[in-house]
């Protein structure tokens, strides 16, 4: 460890620069809840470490256009506590907050969850559900992606070199619209989601469903956008029959891997039951945000 | 890469030390502080025996880089226990026989502590919870939850009376 550097910029500019010019060697450190362990393991050997906690804004939510800006170092533990992130997305925050002990919700953050790219992360099919967007800052400026387009595989990012998430962006929320998240795992807590299911509904007066997003994690090698599922959801009011075509639409668009967690034909039919939970929960709460 | 000079408060005293930049807090609060009180268990952030609450939250300093803790405030262990006094929550510990070995001992006091500064009366279900990120392999964990049940409702009357 004797060339690793640590810097902490005052500006996301400096920032990106700073990782720029160390090429593959930098590593953005919002939370550190993944990071470090990787370092103590061995796994990764930066050679630069930026901490992004001191630029403003990367810890912090604030409401804007309707909608939230959330810093990439935000802990777990802020979402919660926020006033109304919670009342307008639900799910983003219930995602959030499996994530780990009260320690790692101190510290571990929704961009870091992001950007490590494991295939079961909990607040993952929650933001692609909800549709959030990113503003990743580069040594070329800044762009915006969709959620959904960070992880292109297991531990590995679309980011360029020098590149890193300054924000997530959570769109403004129509009335009777909500989301839920549910994982499965063996225990209560302080688990790895075995299968993870996110959706996003939006509903018109009488209760029907006219828009729906339904993420599924820890089934494929990124986070699946099940959109024929979500298709069949719009239109209905969640019913029995609607329920049961999720469930198969579900199941139809899942390839998980067997492994110590679970085979991969019980992750395909537990992904089918969460989804029909989580669609019922979004549904509920839906109907109640008037 | 030279040393990084940290400077930061800790259990409220201002303090000053070098740090390589792989180094975690707790190293630092180990090797250059002489605060031995925090335990590295994991090192992974598994175990909660490194807890302390920095700025106002708990968390594993096994997962926070020395150099994170420059201008920040830490509470460790140490700074439990006033001049002689004990906290309510270490004789508490004492009273319901709440450790064995003793190492997960300083991690839970820390997180108990942060759980009552920020939620005066917890069910038992939320303390369950709140601890989970606490591991005991000798005593099983009723003892530990009465023993923060007791200093909590203890701590509540002070306040009363």
């Amino acid at each position: 460890m004797s060339q690793l550097d640590f810097l902490a910029p005052t500006s996301a500019e400096e920032a990106a620069r700073a990782l720029a010019a160390s090429g593959a060697e930098g590593r953005p450190l919002s939370g550190g809840t993944d990071l470090l362990v990787q370092l103590r393991s061995g796994r990764l050997k930066p050679g630069l470490i930026v901490d992004l906690k001191k630029i403003p804004g990367a810890i912090g939510i604030r409401e804007e256009g309707g909608g939230f800006v959330i810093g990439a170092a935000t802990p777990g533990a802020m979402l919660g506590e926020h006033p109304s992130l919670g009342r307008v997305w639900p799910g983003v925050v219930e995602a959030a907050s499996l994530i780990g002990s009260t320690q790692i919700q101190g510290r571990a953050s929704m961009a870091g969850n992001l950007c490590n790219a494991s295939p079961a992360a909990d607040s993952v099919p929650a933001l692609i559900a909800a549709r959030a967007t990113c503003v990743i800052v580069g040594p070329s400026g800044r762009r915006t992606a969709p959620a959904n387009e960070i992880a292109i595989g297991p531990g590995r990012t679309s980011l360029q070199p020098g590149e890193f998430v300054l924000e997530i962006h959570l769109p403004p929320r129509g009335r009777r619209a909500a989301d839920a998240y549910l994982r499965s795992i063996p225990r209560t807590e302080m688990d790895i989601a075995v299968v993870g299911a996110g959706v996003s509904l939006a509903l018109d007066a009488d209760g029907v469903i006219t828009e729906a997003r339904v993420a599924l994690g820890a089934v494929g090698p990124t986070v699946i956008v099940a959109e024929d599922a979500a298709a069949g959801l719009v239109g209905t009011r969640a019913d029995d029959a609607a329920m049961a075509s999720l469930d198969a639409a579900v199941r139809a668009v899942c390839r998980p891997i067997t492994d110590k967690r679970g085979t991969a034909d019980f992750r395909t039919k537990i992904a089918g039951v969460l989804a029909r939970r989580v669609a019922g929960i979004a549904y509920a709460r839906a109907k109640e945000q008037k | 890469m030279s040393k990084q000079h940290i400077t930061a408060t800790v259990n409220g005293d201002p303090v000053e030390f070098l740090s390589e930049a792989g180094a975690t807090l707790l190293d630092a609060l180990r090797d250059e502080l002489g605060l031995t009180g925090s335990k590295e268990g994991c090192g992974s952030g598994d175990c909660g025996a490194c807890s302390v609450i920095l700025d106002g939250r708990l968390v594993c300093s096994c997962l926070v880089l020395a150099a994170e803790a420059e201008g920040r405030r830490v509470e460790t262990i140490e700074g439990m226990a006033e001049g002689g006094v004990l906290h309510p929550l270490q004789r508490k510990f004492i009273e319901h026989a709440a450790l064995q070995c003793g190492f997960c001992t300083p991690g839970l006091l820390v997180a108990a502590k942060a759980l009552l500064e920020t939620n005066p009366d917890p069910s038992e279900s939320e303390t369950r919870y709140w601890l989970a990120g606490n591991l005991c392999r000798c005593t099983g964990y009723d003892k530990v939850i009465r023993a923060v049940m007791d200093a909590g409702a203890e701590l509540r009357q002070a306040r009363v009376a």
